[in-house]
Parts: structure tokens; sequence; C-alpha cells
């Protein structure tokens, strides 16, 4: 570890010290391993018939279509939302005109601090209820739009002014208009930009989908209950749902890291600050 | 208006709920995290392996499989727990810790570890690796590199996302909603059944207290960020 800022490499003692550590770590996590798979064995969960429903066509079809898709379906509808929310309310938030600004400033900061759970169930009682199996569906979907819109919209403010400077003074000294100069000219460049970071916002928004459970939408999440009603293999089941959500999340990642490789090259990819007066002060203080 | 007026007991009551939850799993992830952070970037390749790989798999899991799989599956291998039943009675009505409210705590905190670990990471890779170099050729050892040169600049640099991954915990504590736990978004769920009539009071009176906890926090963190800033 001769580049860490903690550590100089080590001496030979600490070689050896470090070795120990090395050993009683692994001892350390194979007990843990050991007990894990004990309790497991120990409660009948390794039993074929808790998992043989993984191998059958017919589970596996019910999952894939009853879970997975509508899971897809719910964070792709929701990101596109996010994302036509996100760019109005971020390039109004860099108006010139304060009556554009500040009401554009106040929808981020209100919808970045309200959990969006509490926006799911409100839709929920306010529509999805009156709507049958259609309804939960739209909930999670509006719900996950206007909170990711709100991170959005800082994400897409951050990579216009992330353009240099010369590029828009540039385009006005050629006569462009201030429209001209936001969609021809900072945006496409902004994207570049911003990619990475709306594809790790995709994460977070597949991951949300799951939160339709509490309203009873469709989703992975909400497969679960008929499988393990049906074979009693609550462990394997939400084991191997957990294994499919991580599996999928990991893909967008390696698309994002790609992207950003490809696109963006070694510059870091664009942080946003949660909510609240100090960091909007920091976020604009570092563009 | 009516709902409001008439359940101000059990609103306060749930958000006692919701801010003891998000107490118990702030201090559980913050010492879970650090434990998590040390060994990540510390010495021993099999520790910073076994915490990216606990960091990696927890963060890409969705919150709520984590919560119910401590409600709904761990009592199926006997991880359950029932001993804890503490109720704090109270005149508006019973606070209480049971076996629920003890599963969420688990999973926030099991959860929320993962975040407080990526945030204090980036402190520490924040900090140049000339500033140690300079520390080291200056003759400190290693006790005086971390305590007046690398750790001050970490500390700095990791506190505001610190305050998000907190703020994010707070709001996620409603998530305990799916698994009985008498918090904010339970209640709001039962409100809005019962008073269909002042649903939009009802939003907002919720809505707003979850603005007022968060901009709380965020005016924490901003104190100490100011304080701490070098001058």
């Amino acid at each position: 570890m001769a580049t860490s800022v903690l550590f100089d490499a080590p001496g030979p003692k600490t070689v050896r010290r470090h070795r120990v550590y090395t050993v009683v770590t692994v001892l350390v996590l194979l007990a843990l391993l050991a007990l894990v798979v004990m309790r497991l064995a120990d409660r009948n969960q390794f039993a074929g018939d808790k998992w043989e429903v993984f191998t059958t066509p017919r589970y596996l079809d019910f999952i894939f279509f009853k879970g997975v898709v509508p899971t897809l379906k719910m964070a792709a509808c929701g990101i596109l939302g996010a994302i036509v929310l996100g760019l109005v309310l971020g390039i109004g938030k860099i108006s010139e005109h304060q009556w554009v600004r500040r009401p554009c400033w106040a929808i981020v900061e209100l919808f970045r601090a309200i959990p969006v759970l509490m926006l799911m169930i409100f839709f929920f009682s306010i529509y999805g209820i009156y709507h049958g199996t259609s309804g939960p569906f739209w909930c999670v979907v509006w719900a996950l739009s206007l909170y990711n819109g709100a991170v959005l919209a800082e994400v897409f403010r951050a990579g216009i002014l992330a353009v240099p400077k010369g590029q828009a003074e540039a385009a006005y000294a050629i006569g462009m208009r201030k429209s001209q100069v936001v969609w021809i000219i900072l945006l496409p460049q902004a994207v570049k930009i911003m990619i990475p970071a709306i594809i790790s916002q995709m994460v977070v928004t597949l991951k949300d989908t799951s939160l339709g459970y509490a309203i009873a939408a469709p989703g992975l999440t909400a497969v679960a209950r008929p499988l393990y009603l049906e074979f009693q293999n609550h462990v394997p089941v939400y084991l191997v749902l957990a294994a499919i959500y991580i599996a999928i999340n990991l893909l967008l990642t390696a698309v994002a890291t790609f992207v950003q490789k490809r696109f963006v090259g070694e510059r870091k990819q664009l942080q946003v600050a949660m909510v609240g007066e100090a960091q909007s002060e920091r976020s604009t203080g570092a563009v | 208006m009516d709902a409001i007026a008439d359940n101000y007991q059990l609103i306060a009551i749930s958000f006692a709920t919701t801010i003891l939850l998000f107490l118990f799993a702030s201090i559980g992830s913050l010492l879970l995290g650090t434990l998590l952070v040390a060994m990540r970037v510390g010495p021993v390749a099999v520790m910073r392996r076994t915490a990216a790989v606990y960091v990696t798999v927890v963060r890409n899991t969705p919150l709520l499989l984590i919560l119910l799989f401590f409600s709904i599956a761990a009592p199926k291998i006997g991880v359950n727990f029932q001993f804890v039943r503490i109720v704090i009675p109270t005149g508006w009505g019973d606070i209480r810790m049971t076996n629920a409210f003890a599963g969420a705590v688990v999973g926030l905190t099991l959860y929320t570890a993962c975040f407080v670990c990526e945030a204090l990471r980036s402190g520490v890779n924040a900090v140049p690796l000339g500033q140690a170099e300079a520390a080291r050729a200056i003759g400190l050892p290693f006790g005086g590199v971390m305590r007046h040169v690398v750790l001050p600049q970490a500390i700095r640099a990791g506190l505001p996302p610190l305050a998000s991954t907190q703020i994010a915990l707070l709001k996620n504590t409603t998530v305990a909603l799916s698994v009985l736990v008498l918090e904010a978004a339970y209640a709001l769920k039962q409100l809005l059944d019962a008073n269909p009539g002042d649903r939009w009071w009802l939003l907002v009176a919720f809505a707003g207290i979850f603005v007022i906890l968060v901009e709380l926090l965020s005016f924490i963190s901003s104190r100490f960020e100011r304080r701490w800033r070098i001058a």
C-alpha cells in the first residue's frame, strides 16, 4: 500500500503483523460463514423443495414477467419523468428571472426533503385506490419522477454550469439568443458530463421501485409473497430476489462506469449534494 | 384540518417513533460504518476486500428487501427480536419498541452503514498523498501524521457526504411502514384512509414536519462545517 495517504510501505515487522491480521480475519469470516450455513442447514433451508422453484420454468416466468418486468417498467417510466422534470427545474434554477428561479428552487428543495414513500402513499390515496391494478403502478412512477426529478435538477444545473464559460460567451458573440445558447450550445455539451450521474440515479430509482410494496404495486419485491406462501421458502426467496436486484444494479453501474470513461474521461462524476442550504452554497461555489 | 387537530396525539407518537428509529439507526450506522471504513482503507488486503464486498452487496439491495428479510424470513431461521419489548407509556399513547422496531433498526443500520463507509472513504481519498508525504518528511511519527495532517482534512472533506447519509437515513425510516412499525408514514397512511376529506392537509402537515426535521439536520451539519472550516 505504498500509494495510501494513511500508511507507509510496510517494513518486515509490519508485514508479519499484517499476515497475522489476515489469518485472523479469514478465520473470523470462515467462522461467520460456518455459523450461517449451519443455522440454515439446521432449519432445513437447503432442502431441495425450497430451491426447486427457482429452476422451474413456470415460476421463473412468473418471477420475470410479474417481478422483473414491472420493476424495470416502473424504473424506466420514473427516470423518464424525472429527466423531463429535472430538465425543466434545472434550467429554471439557473434562469435570470427571480420569479422563475425562486419557485424552481423551492420545488426542488421540497421534493428532496419529503420521503418518496410518503408521496407514494399520498398519490395512492387520491388516485391509486380508484384505478384498479394500474393505479399503484402510476403512483410509484409519479412519486419517483418527482423525487428523482428534484435530484436530477441539481445534476442538470451543475452540468450546465460545468460547461466552460467561453462557450456561452462565444455563442452570444455570434448573435445567438438565450434559448439557443442553452439548447444548441450548453445542453449538448452538458449531457456528456451528466449521463453517468443520471445512470447512477437510475440505480436509486430502481431500488426505490420496491417501495411500491406498501401500496400493493407490482414488482420484484411483491412476487415474494405468493412464492413463500406456496413453498414456505421465506429465506431462499428473499436471498434470490436480492441477488436479482444486485445483478441488475451492478449491470447499470457497469454501464455508468463505461459511459463515464468513454465520454467524460478522468474527471470525477458530478456529485449532487442532498438537501439544505449548506450544500447548495458549496455546490455553487464548486463550479 | 380536523383530522390533524383530532389526531395530534397519534401524529406526535408516530413522529417520536420515527425520531427514535433514526437515533438508534444513526448511532449504529455511524459505528458500523466507521468499522467498515477502517477495514476498507486499512493495510490488510483481506479486510479491504471484505468491506468492499459488503458495501457493494448491501448498497445495491433495496432497503425494503432488507427490512422484509428481518421481518419475514429471519424468524424462520431463528433470528428474531422477541426479546425487545420496550413500551414507553406517555399521556398521548404508548411508544412501542418491540421486535418489529428492533428489526427495522437493525436493517436500517446495516443499510446505512455502507453509505457512511463510502462517505468517510471519500473524505480520506480527498486528502492529497503529498500531504502525508510532507508530514513524514518533516519527521512526524504515524500518530502525528494522522492527528495533525490527515484526519483533520479527511473529516472536513467527509462531513458533508456524511450528513447526506444521515438525512437519507431519516427519510428512509419511513420504509419501516412496510414492516408494521408505527412511525410517521404508517400514521399518515392510517389517517389518509380514515379522513378522505383532509388528504391535502395531512400531506402538508406530514411533509412539513419532515422538511423541518431534514432542515434541522442540515443546519446542524452546516454548523459543524462552519466551525471546522479553515479560515
